[in-house]
């Protein structure tokens, strides 16, 4: 299955076998979506959380 | 197969260029040429190449020259390739010009940014500026081919999608470039030495460095207007690479994916530029520690809502995509051979 990356555009592929819960990763911009439902047919995703990098303090 | 000649082949790009050639698969070297090392092993001014190469240097025989070859790369010092390129270009020989003397179209512009008249204006037509990614047809068509300075493509190359796009305010347009020692050349001075090149950051030209013209010159190719860029270059502690940081404005609100859409428009056919932004791993953007030894132009752009601000970065090899490695692409195009040939190589991580 192909969804659109909110982010960047890019096409992610979801694996067949992917489960709710699973995180999928855009291969460009690095996002990471988590997966909340899932049919035959259909696959919602929301951003995944994550902490950043900073320097500098 | 065919036979090519370097002219200036002991200095950095010269040797570049050898390293590249003595492995490229369309090509036979036949004469190089060095003044002030004629008659050594090309080994001992390129200790790399030893095993590779058992030809020796040269003096400058123009004769010779075009006899024996089909292409000449000229690889000498700005003001130096006058001569030397509109003597071969009378005899019909393709030339690749890696040095500033047939970059510019505009005679009047020699006089602003290099301080001297052109003598051979009527040569400047017939250069075709070496950067596929925006002459690639003219290229394949041209007879002398004059290579980008390598500051300059690599900005060129950051900002072309946006200008394209029209998505930014033309009359601010910041150029920030950091290139290591090598783009500075095999000739010293006082400020080459170790004690005094180790670990600076110089800005060595905070303004009117000569890169600019070509920048202007080319960003106004792809605008369509006259562009305007204000550019300060540092030389910082690394052997090969450049940074340039690009502050630009946005013309009105623009979305991050609008921006990605752009930069993947304008690159996704191109063989050696890659978009860099990604929000994990250790390449988060265009560093030239992750393209040294190839031709890659790494790009990428970040998004500062607070100012309107643009920052477009990109990161190249001054000694590929900023020299050899543009020149070997676009031999690559003159010569009806695959763009790719001979350049595709991953870069060395970690060096």
């Amino acid at each position: 299955m192909k969804k659109e990356c909110k982010d960047c555009g890019a096409e992610l592929t979801i694996p067949q076998d992917s489960m709710v819960g699973e995180i999928i990763t855009c291969p460009d911009c690095g996002t990471d979506f988590e997966i909340v439902s899932k049919t035959e047919d259909t696959v919602e995703m929301k951003e995944a959380e994550s902490v950043g990098e900073d320097w500098g303090q | 197969m065919i036979k090519v000649g370097v002219v200036g082949a002991s200095g950095y790009v010269g040797g570049e260029l050898l390293r590249l050639l003595v492995v490229h698969p369309d090509v036979e070297l036949s004469v190089l040429t060095s003044r002030q090392n004629a008659g050594e092993y090309v080994h001992r001014i390129h200790p790399s190449l030893k095993g590779f190469i058992d030809l020796t240097f040269s003096p400058m025989e123009m004769d010779k020259i075009v006899n024996q070859c089909d292409l000449v790369f000229v690889s000498v010092p700005h003001g130096n390739a006058l001569n030397i390129v509109k003597d071969l270009y009378s005899t019909g020989v393709k030339i690749v010009d890696l040095s500033a003397d047939f970059r510019l179209k505009n005679a009047e512009d020699y006089v602003k940014w290099y301080g001297w008249e052109h003598p051979f204006s009527d040569l400047l037509s017939k250069s075709v500026y070496g950067i596929p990614e925006i002459h690639r047809n003219e290229i394949k068509e041209a007879k002398l081919v004059s290579c980008p300075g390598c500051m300059a493509v690599t900005s060129i190359l950051a900002l072309k999608p946006l200008l394209e796009n029209k998505f930014i305010d033309t009359s601010h347009i910041i150029v920030d470039s950091k290139i290591g020692s090598s783009g500075a050349g095999a000739n010293d001075s006082t400020g080459t030495h170790h004690a005094m090149r180790y670990g600076v950051i110089r800005p060595y030209k905070p303004s009117k460095h000569r890169h600019t013209g070509e920048i202007e010159q080319e960003l106004s190719v792809v605008s369509g207007e006259k562009i305007k860029v204000s550019m300060s270059p540092h030389a910082v502690n690394l052997v090969r690479g450049i940074l340039t940081t690009n502050h630009v404005f946005l013309n009105s609100p623009r979305s991050e994916i609008e921006l990605w859409k752009a930069y993947r428009n304008s690159y996704k056919e191109e063989p050696f530029i890659r978009l860099i932004r990604d929000k994990k791993g250790l390449y988060k953007f265009p560093d030239p520690k992750f393209v040294v030894g190839s031709n890659f132009c790494d790009v990428g752009f970040d998004m500062d809502e607070n100012t309107n601000r643009i920052v477009a970065l990109s990161a190249s090899d001054n000694l590929m995509k900023g020299a050899a490695g543009s020149a070997i692409q676009n031999m690559n195009l003159m010569c009806g051979f695959n763009e790719t040939s001979g350049l595709r190589y991953t870069p060395l991580t970690p060096v």
